[in-house]
C-alpha cells in the first residue's frame, strides 16, 4: 500500500451490532484522497452499514474513527456533511414534488436578506453541477417527471454540490443507462484530479475493475481482502466474497424429482420507466424440485413472482401447471389452480397484523372449512393447531396477535398459510430474510420435506450459500433476463456470479447455460 | 436485591393487566355511566315510555353506525348515508303517493312491501356506486362518498322540488295502505324497528365472526396487500361493505317517513357524523382493521342516551354538542392509550416467557 499521507479517513477495528445481529465485525478500513476505494460484497455483507457508519447516519457500536487522524464521532449526518463527508445513497433521497434546484439545495437553502429563497441564485449553482452530468436536466424541472436513472443524477448532482472531500457512493449506476454511466466516471475522474476521495461500492465488477483504486472486500460483516486494483482479477474478487465457510443447511435426501409440474414461458414485465423488469423469462419446474432463483437486488426476481400470481394484469406470457395452461388471470383463482406466493416482505405483504395467528393461518384457504358460508370453528382450529405443530411455530395461544410473534416464527406463519391452500408449486421470495438461525434451519428443514411429499419449489434469493445448498437447480437473473441455468452438480459459484452480472455492462449477453 | 425488581415488575404487570381490561370495557363502563347518572338527575328517564322512545332514536343512528362500522374496518369512510336516508325516504314517498307512470296512459302501484324492496334495492345501488368509484376509479373513499353526499341530496331535492311528500296513508283501492307499520307499529309490545334492528345487528356480527366475507373485511383492513396476495377479492369486499351500507341507510330512511308519514327530502343531513362517531366510541378503528358490531351499537346507545338525557334535563342544545364532542375525544384517546398499554403488556409477557 502506498504512503499514509494519503490516507484521510481510517476506521479501526470499527463493529456495528443491530437487536441481536452483529451486521460489521471489527472492520479495518482506510480511505485515500485522490482515488477511488471500492468496496464490494454480497447483499448483507455490511457494505451499505459501514458506509453509514462513515456518513454519520449509524453510530459505530466499537471502535474508533479517524479524519485526518484525528479521532471523531459523527451524531448525525448533518454533522458528516460538515467535515467534508457526502454520500449518494442507494435509495433515492429526493423530493418528487420539488424542484431539482430545491432538491439540491434542501436544508441548505440560498437566501436573501430577508429569508426568502433566493430561487434565481440556487438554480443557477443547480445548472452548474447539472451541466457537468450532461444530462439534460434543468434546475426547474421536477423531480418526479425525470426517468429514474436521471433522478439517480440529481442525487448524484447533489453530493457533488456538497464539496466533499470524501464522497460516498452506494451502487451509483444500478439505474442507470451506459452512456449515463460513461458521463459518471468522467465526473468521477474529475473528483479524484482534484484530489476528492472516492467510496465506490458496486455489484458490477467489470466497472469495479475499470474505476477502481483499491478494493476491499467484505463477508458476513468482515473484511476477507484489501489490495490494490492493479494486483487483482475477477476470480480473486469472487473468492474473497465467497470464502469458503459451511452454513448449517438441511442436507438433501436424493429423491428424484418427478414429472414436470410447472411451466412459464415468455414472461415480460413492462416497467413504468420503460423497458422491461421481467425480459422474455422461460422456466420449467418438475414435482419435487428446488429450483433456486439468483440473482442481485433489482434483477427481477421478485417481479417474476408477481407475473407468475398474476398480481400484474399488464404482465404477458404462459404459464402451466401440471401440463394444463393456466388462463386464470387473477391472484385468487391462480392459489385455487395451486401457485402459492411466500413474500418477500413478511410485514408489508405476508401478514395481516391486526388478525390472529390463527386467522392469518386459514386467510388464504377459508373455503376449505366453510359450510355454505358458515366458518366451522373445530375444522379451522384443527387445521390451524396442526399447522403449528408441523411447523413448529412457537406460539401459546394461536388467537393471539401475529404482531407479538417474533420474526421467525412470522415467516412460519406466511408459510403455513401458503402450505394450507394444499399447493402443488410454492414460490418463496427469500424465505430467510431477517429471521435468527435457528428458524432459517427449520425453514430450510420444511422446504426439503415440501420437495419430498413432491411440491415443487421455485425459491429466490440473493444469497449465494443458499442457493447453492438448497437447489436442486439453479436460474440465474440479472436485469430481468435469464442469464443462466445451472444443474447442481456443474454450478460453481464463480459462473452464477458472472451470470448474475451479465448484462449490466458492456459484456454481451451469455447464452442460456454456462 | 434481585427479587425485588422482578416483585416490581410481577406487580406492574398485573395491576397493567387490571387496567387493560376495564380500558378495554370502556364503552360499556361509558353505558352503564351515562344510564346511572341520568336516572338519577333526569325525572322520569327509566319510564318504560321514555327507554322505548329512546332506544327507537338510537336505532336509527345504530343502523347507520353498523354499515359504517364494516366500511371503517375495511379502512374506508362512508360520507353519503344521510344523504342516503333523504333520498331513499323520498324514493318510498313519491312511490306511495304517485306510483310509477309507465308514460303509456297506466301508472303502476305497488304494494307497502315491494316498495320497501324497491327502496332497499336504491340504497344498495347508490352504495354501489360509493363501492365502484373506490375500487374501479380508485378515487378515495372521502371523496367518492363525498360527491355521492351532494349528488344523492340533489336528486332528493329535485324529486320533489324542495318540498315534503306528506299524508302517506296510501288509498285502499290502490293497496298503498300500510306504510306507517315499519315506523309506528309494535311486535310483543317492542316497535318494529327495534326487532329489525336486532335481526340486522345480528346478522351483521355472525357475518363479522363466522364468515369468510367477515374475516376477509377485517384483513382487507388490516393490511389490503397481504389480503390481496392471500386471495382475498379485495374489490368485491369494498364493494359489498359500501352496498351494506347503503342498505342500512335506506332502511332508517323507510323508518323515518313511516314514522312521520311524509317524507322530507332534507331528512339525514349530518346523520353520517352521528354514525362514525358511533363506531369510533364503539371501538372501531379509524386506521382500519379492527372493530366489533356489538361495540357499535354499544357506542350508538352511548351516544344516543346522552343527548336524549341531556335534553331531558334541560341542558341547552350548544352545550350538547360541546359535551357529545369531548366525549368522542376522550373515546379516542383512551382507545389510544389502551394500544399502548396492550402492547407493552405484551412485552413483558413475551419478555417473561423467555
Amino acid at each position: 500500500m502506498s504512503g499514509d499521507q494519503d490516507v484521510i479517513l481510517k476506521l479501526e477495528d470499527v463493529s456495528k451490532v443491530y437487536s441481536g445481529t452483529v451486521a460489521v465485525k471489527r472492520a479495518n478500513f482506510e480511505v485515500r484522497k485522490g482515488a477511488v476505494n471500492v468496496l464490494v460484497g454480497e447483499n448483507g455483507a455490511g457494505k451499505s452499514t459501514l458506509m453509514k457508519i462513515i456518513a454519520g447516519v449509524e453510530q459505530p457500536t466499537l471502535g474508533r474513527i479517524l479524519l485526518d487522524g484525528e479521532e471523531v464521532s459523527f451524531s448525525s449526518s448533518g454533522d458528516a456533511v460538515n467535515r467534508g463527508i457526502g454520500m449518494v445513497f442507494q435509495e433515492l433521497n429526493l423530493f418528487g414534488n420539488l424542484t431539482v434546484a430545491e432538491n439540491i439545495f434542501a436544508t441548505r437553502e440560498i437566501t436573501n436578506r430577508f429569508r426568502k429563497i433566493d430561487r434565481k441564485e440556487q438554480e443557477r449553482r443547480a445548472a452548474e453541477f447539472l451541466e457537468r452530468l450532461e444530462a439534460g436536466i434543468r434546475p426547474d424541472m421536477l423531480v418526479e417527471d425525470l426517468r429514474i436513472g436521471q433522478q439517480q443524477l440529481v442525487e448524484i448532482a447533489k453530493a457533488v454540490s456538497l464539496d466533499a472531500r470524501i464522497l460516498i457512493m452506494d451502487e451509483p449506476t444500478s439505474a442507470l443507462s451506459a452512456a449515463e454511466v460513461e458521463i459518471l466516471f468522467k465526473v468521477i475522474a474529475d473528483l479524484k484530479a482534484r484530489g476528492v476521495a472516492i467510496v465506490y461500492i458496486s455489484h458490477r465488477l467489470e466497472e469495479l475493475i475499470r474505476i477502481g483504486d483499491t478494493i476491499t472486500v467484505l463477508r458476513d460483516g468482515r473484511i476477507t481482502g484489501q489490495a490494490e486494483m492493479k494486483d487483482v482479477d475477477t476470480q480473486w474478487i469472487v473468492r474473497q466474497m465467497i470464502g469458503s465457510d459451511a452454513k448449517d443447511f438441511a442436507k438433501a435426501d436424493g429423491h428424484v424429482p418427478g414429472e414436470e409440474i410447472f411451466r412459464a414461458e415468455d414472461i415480460c414485465l413492462p416497467r413504468v420507466t420503460g423497458g422491461l423488469a421481467v425480459d422474455h423469462v422461460s422456466l420449467s419446474l418438475r414435482a419435487g424440485e428446488i429450483l433456486g432463483i439468483y440473482g442481485l437486488m433489482g434483477a427481477g426476481r421478485s417481479e417474476l413472482f408477481d407475473c407468475i400470481m398474476g398480481r400484474h394484469g399488464h404482465s404477458t406470457g404462459t404459464i402451466f401447471i401440471a401440463g394444463k395452461k393456466v388462463h386464470e388471470r387473477d391472484t385468487t383463482r391462480r392459489i385455487r389452480r395451486g401457485l402459492a406466493l411466500i413474500p418477500e416482505d413478511r410485514q408489508r405483504e405476508g401478514l395481516v397484523s391486526t388478525l390472529s395467528v390463527a386467522s392469518n393461518l386459514t386467510l388464504a384457504s377459508l373455503s376449505r372449512f366453510v359450510r355454505l358460508f358458515h366458518i366451522r370453528g373445530a375444522a379451522e382450529r384443527q387445521a390451524v393447531a396442526q399447522t403449528v405443530r408441523e411447523l413448529a411455530i412457537k406460539v401459546a395461544d394461536p388467537a393471539q396477535e401475529v404482531s407479538s410473534l417474533s420474526g421467525g416464527n412470522q415467516q412460519k406463519v406466511v408459510i403455513g398459510k401458503a402450505l394450507l391452500t394444499g399447493p402443488k408449486v410454492l414460490l418463496m421470495d427469500e424465505p430467510s430474510r431477517g429471521i435468527d438461525v435457528g428458524a432459517k434451519a427449520d425453514v430450510f428443514r420444511t422446504m426439503r420435506k415440501l420437495s419430498r411429499d413432491g411440491l415443487g419449489i421455485l425459491f429466490a434469493t440473493s444469497d449465494l450459500d443458499e442457493v447453492m445448498a438448497l437447489s436442486d437447480r439453479i436460474a440465474v437473473m440479472s436485469n430481468g433476463k435469464l442469464t443462466g441455468m445451472f444443474d447442481r452438480a456443474e454450478a460453481t459459484e464463480a459462473a452464477i456470479v458472472a451470470a448474475s452480472a451479465l448484462g449490466h455492462g458492456p459484456v454481451p449477453h451469455g447464452e442460456q447455460g454456462a | 436485591m434481585t427479587d425485588i425488581p422482578a416483585k416490581a415488575a410481577v406487580t406492574s404487570l398485573s395491576s397493567g393487566s387490571v387496567l387493560l381490561t376495564l380500558m378495554k370495557a370502556r364503552t360499556f363502563i361509558a353505558l352503564i355511566a351515562v344510564l346511572l347518572f341520568f336516572s338519577i338527575a333526569a325525572p322520569n328517564f327509566l319510564s318504560a315510555a321514555n327507554l322505548i322512545l329512546m332506544s327507537k332514536h338510537v336505532a336509527l343512528n345504530a343502523f347507520l353506525a353498523m354499515g359504517m362500522t364494516f366500511v371503517i374496518i375495511t379502512g374506508g369512510i362512508d360520507l353519503s348515508v344521510g344523504s342516503i336516508v333523504g333520498l331513499c325516504g323520498m324514493v318510498a314517498g313519491y312511490l306511495v303517493l304517485n306510483g310509477i307512470d309507465l308514460q303509456v296512459g297506466y301508472t303502476i302501484y305497488f304494494n307497502v312491501f315491494e316498495i320497501a324492496l324497491i327502496t332497499l334495492a336504491v340504497g344498495i345501488l347508490i352504495g354501489a356506486v360509493n363501492g365502484l368509484l373506490i375500487t374501479r376509479l380508485n378515487v378515495a373513499p372521502f371523496i367518492a362518498t363525498l360527491g355521492v353526499l351532494y349528488v344523492a341530496r340533489g336528486l332528493a331535492l329535485l324529486s320533489s322540488d324542495g318540498r315534503t311528500f306528506p299524508n302517506l296513508v296510501g288509498k285502499p283501492e290502490l293497496g298503498t295502505t300500510g306504510f306507517g307499520f315499519l315506523g309506528a307499529g309494535r311486535l310483543l309490545g317492542l316497535p318494529v324497528a327495534l326487532w329489525i334492528l336486532l335481526v340486522v345487528a345480528l346478522g351483521a356480527a355472525y357475518l363479522a365472526k363466522y364468515t369468510p366475507l367477515g374475516r376477509h373485511i377485517f384483513a382487507v383492513g388490516g393490511n389490503e396487500r397481504a389480503a390481496r396476495i392471500s386471495g382475498v377479492r379485495v374489490n368485491m369486499v369494498k364493494m359489498f361493505v359500501y352496498m351494506f351500507s347503503g342498505f342500512c341507510a335506506a332502511i332508517v330512511g323507510l323508518i323515518i317517513s313511516s314514522e312521520l308519514m311524509a317524507s322530507h327530502p332534507a331528512t339525514g343531513e349530518s346523520f353520517e357524523l352521528n354514525a362514525i362517531a358511533a363506531a369510533v366510541l364503539g371501538g372501531t378503528s379509524m386506521s382500519g382493521g379492527r372493530g366489533t358490531i356489538g361495540g357499535t351499537i354499544v357506542g350508538a346507545f352511548v351516544i344516543g342516551i346522552l343527548s336524549d338525557g341531556l335534553v331531558m334535563m334541560g341542558v341547552s342544545s350548544f352545550w350538547q354538542m360541546v359535551i357529545k364532542g369531548l366525549v368522542i375525544i376522550v373515546a379516542v384517546v383512551v382507545d389510544q392509550a389502551q394500544r399502548r398499554l396492550q402492547s407493552r403488556v405484551t412485552l413483558m409477557q413475551m419478555a417473561k416467557a423467555g
